[in-house]
This record gives C-alpha cells, structure tokens and sequence, in this order.
C-alpha cells in the first residue's frame, strides 16, 4: 500500500464506547481499531446494532450523553481529538470532518431556506462575506447535480424531493472541504432507483475533493462497489477488515461469511439463501470470548473462553481463533 | 392565504354566532326579564304591554336576528343593576381589564419563555431543576391563592405595594390608563403577577418540552456536525422551531389571561370587566353577563386567528407558493 508510510488520516485504537444505565454499563463499541488514509474509502458493515453508527459519532464527537468514549483514543493526522474540549472539536466539525445522516427529509432544518444553512455552515468555516457564500451555496448546489440552482437556494427544504434533498444534505457536508466525510446510511432512507444516483454522486464529489469517506452501512452491495477498504463489526467488536475485493470474495471471519452468503445474487440461481442462525445478542448480553461463538458453525474451544483479537491474515485483519496457529494448528486457513 | 383568510373569518363568525345563541337564551331561559325590571306592584296589563313593547311576544328566531344584529353594532341593551347602557359600562372597565392582561401575558411570555430555554440547555444543572420544581407550584396553586398570599407578603406584611383597586389613573382619550402615574403602576403589579403566574409556568414547562424534543431531532445533530456554534444551534435552529407549536398553546392562554381576569379582579378589586361580570351574576344583571360572554369569545376568536396568522410567517411549510410545489 502507498500510503502506508503516511500517517494516516484517521486513525481509531481501542476506541471503547459505553453507555451507563441503570441496569449496569452497555459497551456499545468495543476495542475497535481502525484506520483510514487520505482519499480512501472506508466502508463499516454490520447488523444494526452492531455499533456501526456509534463509531462514526463518537469519532465526530457527537455522542448523545449518557453515551461517552470510555477508553483508547482518535487521532486525526495524527493529532488526538477525543479529549479536545468542546469547542476546538467544534471547529473540526463540518471543516475537517463532514458527517451525512441516515434521513435526508429530517436533516435539514424545516424553517430555513436550504441557501441560509448552506450559507450559515459556510461562514462559520470562512470568512467569506454573505454575497460570496451565497455565491458559493449555489454553486454547491450546481456542484451536487441540483437543476436551477439559483431558484432552488432561496427554497425550502419542503419543496425539494428526498434525493434532492439527500443531495442539499451532501453539499452542506462538503461546504468546508472536510478531509473526512462520514456517511451514516447515507441512502436507507431514499427510493432504490435513487440510492445509486446518490452513492455514486458522494463518492465522486468526495474524489473530487479528495476527501476520505467512512461509507456505514449494511448494504454489501454499496460496500462492494464503492468501498476501497471494508470493516466488518458484529456486537460492537470487529470481526474483520481488508481490502473490499478480499472481504467480499475470500470471506474469512465466519460471520463475514455468512454476511455474503445471504446476500442474493441477481443471474445466479441459487435454491436458497445461505443463512445464519440466531441474531446478534443485545449489548447487554454479549457473551464471554468471541461474541459470535454462539452462532458460528466453526466454533471450537478458545472461542467461548478467551477473546480473540485482531490477527493480520495476507492483507487483512481477522479477530478469529482460527487464524492464530497456535490455537488452530493452521487449520483454519482453508 | 387570501382563500385561508376567508375561511377563517366565515368560522369566525359560526363560532360567534353559537355563542351569540347561548348568550341570548341567558334572556330567556335565566328568569323573566319583565319580572326583573318592573316593581311588584306592576299589574298583569301593564307587564304584558311591556313585553309587547319590548318585542318579546315576537318570535324566537326573530328576536335572536334582533339580538345579532344589535350586538354587531355593540348594544346590548340597559343593565339591570346600573341602569346605563351595558357597550359604556364596558367600554368604561374594559382597559383596566386590557392592560392587567397585556402586562400579565407580557411577564408570562417573556419570563416564561427565557426560563423554559434556559431549563431545557442546562437539563442536568441544580438550577433548572430547583425552577422546574418552583414551577410546579405555580401550576397547581389556585389563582386566588397565589393572589391572597401575594396580598398577604407585600401588601399586609412588607406593606410595600397596594392590596387593592387600581391606583391613580389618567384619562387619556376614551382610555382611562394607569400605566401613566405611580400609584398606577405599583397597583398593577401584584394583580399582573398573580394572573400571569400560572401562564409563566405552563409555557415555562411546554418551552421546555418542546426545546428538549428539539434539540433530539436530526436536523440539531446535522448542525452540530456541521460545526456550527451553540448560539446559532440554540438560538437560531433550535428556538425558531420550539415556537412552532409554543404560539398556539401561548395564544389560547393569552384569550384565557382575559377570561381568567375575573378571579384575579375579585381578588384586587380591580376595577375591570371580570370584576362587572362576577357582580353582574349575583345580581342576575342579564345584558352585562351576555355581553361580557360575547366580549370575551371575540377576544378568543380574534387570537387563533392571529395565532393562524403567525403560523404563516414562522413556518414556511404552510406557506403554499403557487409555481414551487415540489419540483424533482
């Protein structure tokens, strides 16, 4: 890899994120390390619930409390953001790094006019006057694929459709030119004919921009054609990460797995969809040693006792017993 | 909007015209009006050549069109007890009632608001919690006791302000207004806050309310990623939509600062119309109770409709632009 001599853009270690309640401590995120290099894009996948969403707001510090970072550390460039006092990170918001959620249609605020926000997020990472932001709102909008635009920036966001909308959404993330866009289910909440429109229009402005994009989702079809690197997380853990071709095609975490073997395929006549049986437990029942032992068809004896981490495997990294020689004897590998 | 205005206005006036209805079988259904104006010694002959000359043998619908039209024009005829035209002994109290409440629903709007954002951002603080506890107080004390309490500290006790009456007043024009003397305005005081206490915590509380389930909503989190300040998240974002649903509550309670104008008078003697009405009702002085009913229904029908109005200009989703309708 090229740029594994840079530093990387983000880099997440041991990120731990909890959520005390009153029935005891919830580890929504648990021990995940990752990173993402300038320009790549990083898709996270997982069941919901698996602590996809929770990753990418506790890296852009926006975890709703009683939700707090309870242990490792984010660094962007380098630099440790997670401990930077609410108004320094602030200013890394929205300049730095950009975030998408998952419904455009709720957004935007419904009293503005889709040109005042664009404007308002404009000026705070500029000092650019009014007239000139305004010129530059709409030629964000142009920059998005949004006919008139110079009718459209004086509308509301009520009279915009929701892929238009989604496509406002996008443009106000990249007013400030983050180097880090976040896109959280960025077209779940969007028609299918117009879910591709959007991924492709995201991934393109953002190389265009050259920015990196951490691309949650749970749509492996996404993942496979957008993605440059894939995270894989079951129960707020990882369970594998690696370039996107190796994660999809030569599966190697179990789960991950059986994540690509229900997934359809359109042309190809299977009888029935693989399946994996049980669901992923709740935060509060995690089991002991690997969470997926219980469901794993390849369950052997370290798996309910001790926790495996992350092992690197070729390119990838697998947190799987079977990968580690000693415990296999390398049988894993098949 | 010019067809939304119609609208309003013709329901305006059905509303109106139900309550004209109630307040005009007042005449006819709460005793005999003839039994009420005439002397026991009045014989049988006389009483009916009075009521002959009143109108009251004529027909039902005809005397309520008869009732309508005059109480469009304002008249409601003689009071009983006063023996004066009922429209001047209204128009006499009614700005001591007006500016009781305008000064009430000021001190609940601007507090009430300011207090419910200020419990809403700081949720967790000791101080938004010990107002939100005062406020519970001040939504489950009566009126009449807040106001006797009040009498009580600053008027009995500390003797600093006046216990009753409205102080010295100025005639300015057809308005008699004590905003323009001392004594005027330290005899407002304990009455506006007495009225205005209940108002200022039910729109303490619902600001609050409603800020909180702002600030969880999307478009919040969207503004702090993108790095925007809390000032403008709070202020600009947040407040603006906390109002949408504040001003209808806030408007329906400002209609109900007048009507409820009647136990803070009694209370203070205010010289206003809750004060007429209440007097009024002990001596059955029908046209001022018909009147006063038909006074404070238009004052309600005349806030939702500039409750309706406000909506427009705060919330463009009801703004329906001809040509913009949602485009792809």
């Amino acid at each position: 890899m090229s740029s594994a001599v840079k530093t990387p853009l983000l880099q997440v270690r041991n990120l731990r994120v909890e959520f005390p309640t009153r029935r005891g401590v919830l580890t929504a995120v648990d021990d995940l390390s990752f990173d993402i290099h300038e320009g790549e894009v990083l898709g996270v996948v997982g069941e919901s619930g698996a602590g996809k969403s929770m990753t990418g707001t506790a890296v852009i510090g926006l975890l709703e409390p009683p939700g707090r970072i309870a242990g490792g550390e984010v660094l962007l460039r380098g630099r440790r953001i997670d401990n930077l006092p609410y108004e320094e990170l602030r200013r890394i918001r929205g300049k730095e790094i950009g975030m998408i959620f998952q419904d455009p249609l709720t957004s935007l605020n419904p009293l503005y006019t889709v040109g005042r926000q664009l404007v308002e997020t404009i000026r705070t990472h500029s000092d650019l006057s009014e007239g000139r932001a305004k010129a530059r709102a709409v030629e964000l909008l142009a920059e998005v694929g949004i006919p008139a635009p110079e009718r459209r920036v004086n509308q509301y966001p009520h009279q915009f459709s929701g892929g238009m909308r989604q496509r406002v959404v996008i443009a106000l993330a990249l007013c400030a030119n983050p180097r880090l866009v976040i896109a959280d289910e960025p077209t779940t909440a969007l028609d299918v004919s117009i879910q591709a429109q959007i991924i492709s229009l995201l991934k393109r402005l953002c190389s265009e921009h050259g920015a990196a994009v951490m691309l949650i989702t749970h749509d492996m079809g996404v993942i496979a054609e957008t993605a440059d690197r894939v995270a894989v997380m079951y129960a707020g853990r990882l369970a594998e990460i690696g370039p996107v071709k190796d994660v999809v095609k030569h599966a190697r975490h179990p789960y991950t797995h059986g994540l690509m073997g229900s997934i359809p395929i359109v042309g190809q006549d299977l009888d029935r969809l693989t399946q994996i049986d049980g669901s992923m437990p709740r935060l509060s029942e995690i089991p002991p040693g690997c969470p997926f032992h219980p469901r794993c068809p390849r369950v052997f004896e370290p798996c309910d006792q001790e926790r495996p981490d992350p092992i690197p495997v070729e390119n990838s990294e697998v947190a799987c017993w079977l990968y580690d020689d000693k415990r296999s004897g390398g049988g894993g590998h098949g | 909007m010019f067809a939304f205005l119609v609208r309003r206005l013709l329901q305006s006036i059905v509303v109106m015209l139900v309550v004209g209805l109630v307040a005009f079988s007042l005449f006819n259904f709460v005793g005999d009006p003839i039994h009420n104006m005439v002397g026991q010694e009045a014989t049988t002959e006389q009483r009916e050549e009075l009521r002959e000359q009143l109108g009251l043998n004529d027909p039902f619908p005809l005397q309520f069109a008869r009732f309508v039209a005059n109480a469009a024009q304002g008249e409601f005829g003689i009071s009983y007890r006063m023996a004066r035209p009922v429209d001047v002994v209204i128009a006499e109290r009614l700005p001591a009632t007006l500016e009781l409440a305008f000064v009430s629903a000021f001190f609940a709007l601007f507090l009430g608001v300011s207090a419910g954002v200020y419990a809403a951002l700081n949720r967790y603080g000791w101080t938004s919690r010990l107002v939100m506890t005062i406020s519970l107080i001040g939504v489950s004390l009566p009126t009449f006791l807040i106001g006797i309490l009040l009498i009580w500290i600053f008027a009995v006790q500390l003797q600093w302000l006046p216990s009753f009456g409205r102080g010295d007043v100025v005639q300015v024009g057809a308005w008699r207004t004590g905003f323009l003397t001392e004594s005027g305005l330290r005899a407002l005081i304990l009455p506006a806050i007495t009225l205005g206490l209940f108002q200022l915590t039910l729109i303490m509380r619902l600001v609050r309310a409603e800020m909180l389930e702002v600030l969880r909503t999307d478009y919040i989190k969207f503004a702090r990623a993108r790095g925007l300040s809390n000032r403008a998240i709070n202020f600009g974002h947040a407040l603006k939509n906390t109002l949408v649903p504040v001003i209808t509550i806030t408007g329906l309670q400002l209609g109900s600062i007048i009507a409820f104008a009647i136990i803070t008078e009694t209370v203070f003697q205010w010289p206003g119309v809750g004060l007429l009405f209440i007097i009024a009702i002990q001596f059955v002085d029908i046209p001022v109770m018909a009147a006063y009913l038909m006074l404070i229904a238009l004052f309600f029908v005349v806030i939702n409709l500039i409750v309706d109005l406000l909506y427009y200009a705060v919330d463009p989703r009801l703004r329906v632009e001809a040509g913009s309708a949602r485009a792809h």
